[in-house]
């Protein structure tokens, strides 16, 4: 009961860190997957960089994301606003999903396929937007989705430096142990990531090519 | 010898295997040493088991691979001096599984290379119809399927309507009546049969079927291990006495006692 009349009391404040939290995801998803689609089609296309661009990103998801936070802090251009260095972090750790599902759809194109559309004499290029990107639109979309329920969670972290959200709720909460005030950040950061994963699968679903 | 001129550059190989070879990157040998050429308006077979080079030997036609030695020359000139593109767009390719674009229409299927060479939506369209009734397919009825919406058959049928979208001289078929149970598929090839002689292109078309050999072929290449260990005429087929051929054509003849004895020779 109590926590009801809490979140109705701060609801306010509640949808502003909502609204702060979808603005860092739905930034560093839109920078993930302009960044991690190419760089998934560069990995089927050039198999010696693919080494490099995985491990890279492997490397990226490893690190402790408040350390991430931490090592981005002094950078130049990037430490001066808190969002701007929120969302590169998030947009690192978004990265790999995307870059791994893009290169296993196109590697996951049936070679009769791929062997008919360069039979029939289409470009390098038109095979690769007419055939194989169409055909791994929903493998990609796979890792659109588990990228972003991962980026909403660990979005909750950028409030440590001062990129708000709904860790706001959660670190002040830990800081003064009130369970209300962590779960007014906890509560909507679960909501949001289970709206997007619902959202995602039903777009992925609909695109998957029938066989 | 100038009045036979005319007359030669017609016979003039449209498809010439000269001393062709195909090795892997790691060295080993697909293909040794190809010799054959196929004239407008033959219809080549290149019969063998798997692995034998078969389709190796289709892709270097289309340059989908580049010979390792020797050269492979269509129309008189190497592939490698044609434009790769324009190489492939000349000539109509139908393979195994027939390679339909599963998430495009038939129509769109079957248009694709006249799209390509930006046809105008008039002409394409008739296009695609006037295909479709070439292979026995109701346009109103099946324009706008997609190929998981169609049966073996059918898709066998979409496929080389595709490869004879913006009719080309050439025609490439890698097993192309391959995945077909036995009663569809003595249809398919008879109304292929009858195609081929109104259309007159050159084909090529590699199979492991030897009755689908006898049927479509003017000339049957026996493939094996990579080379082109004989060639023959359908009818010298039937007679060869080299094993290979003879082991082809006595698996064709318990075929044949089985459907009956009463069938003709």
């Amino acid at each position: 009961m109590s926590l009801i009349n809490f979140f109705l009391r701060h609801q306010h404040e509640i949808v502003q860190a909502t609204l702060e939290h979808i603005w860092l995801v739905g930034a560093a998803m839109l920078l993930a997957v302009a960044i991690g689609v190419p760089l998934g089609v560069i990995v089927t296309r050039r198999p010696w960089l693919s080494k490099p661009i995985l491990g890279g990103a492997n490397i990226a998801e490893t690190i402790p994301s408040l350390a991430l936070f931490g090592f981005l802090l002094p950078v130049p251009w990037l430490g001066d606003r808190a969002d701007r260095l929120a969302i590169t972090a998030l947009t690192l750790y978004a990265l790999l999903p995307i870059i791994r599902n893009t290169a296993a759809g196109i590697a996951g194109v049936d070679p009769a396929v791929r062997d008919a559309a360069r039979g029939m004499g289409m470009t390098d290029r038109q095979i690769l937007f007419q055939v194989e990107l169409p055909l791994s639109v929903s493998t990609v979309l796979a890792g659109v989705r588990v990228a972003t329920v991962l980026t909403i969670g660990i979005a909750t972290i950028a409030a440590a430096v001062g990129a708000g959200g709904l860790g706001e709720f959660i670190f002040r909460g830990l800081a003064m142990v009130n369970n209300q005030l962590i779960l007014a950040g906890a509560i909507p950061a679960a909501l949001l990531a289970l709206g997007a994963d619902f959202i995602l699968s039903v777009f992925e679903r609909r695109l998957r090519p029938a066989r | 010898m100038n009045a036979g001129t005319q007359h030669d550059s017609c016979r003039d190989p449209v498809i010439e295997f000269r001393h062709a070879s195909y090795r892997l990157p790691g060295g080993q040998e697909l293909l040794r040493d190809v010799n054959f050429t196929v004239g407008r308006g033959e219809t080549l077979v290149l019969l063998g088991r798997s692995g034998a080079g078969k389709t190796t030997a289709l892709k270097l036609i289309n340059r989908l691979l580049d010979p390792s030695d020797g050269e492979v020359r269509v129309e008189g000139r190497s592939t490698l001096a044609w434009d790769a593109i324009a190489l492939r767009r000349h000539i109509g390719y139908v393979i195994q599984e027939t390679g339909l674009f599963p998430h495009f229409t038939v129509e769109q299927n079957i248009s694709l290379v006249p799209r390509l060479e930006c046809w105008s939506e008039e002409r394409t369209r008739a296009r695609v119809k006037e295909l479709l009734g070439l292979v026995g397919l109701d346009p109103e009825e099946f324009l706008k399927r997609y190929p998981h919406e169609l049966s073996g058959g059918q898709r066998q049928r979409v496929g080389v309507a595709r490869a004879l979208a913006a009719d080309p001289p050439i025609l490439l078929m890698d097993e192309p009546f391959g995945e077909l149970d036995p009663i569809t598929r003595d249809e398919v090839q008879g109304e292929f049969q009858a195609l081929q002689q109104r259309l007159g292109k050159t084909i090529v078309i590699v199979t492991h079927h030897v009755d689908e050999a006898l049927l479509l072929a003017t000339r049957i290449g026996l493939m094996e291990a990579g080379r082109l260990a004989a060639s023959y005429s359908p009818k010298e087929f039937r007679v060869a006495t080299d094993p290979v051929a003879a082991a082809y054509v006595a698996h064709l003849r318990m075929h044949e006692k089985v459907r009956g004895t009463d069938e003709p020779d």
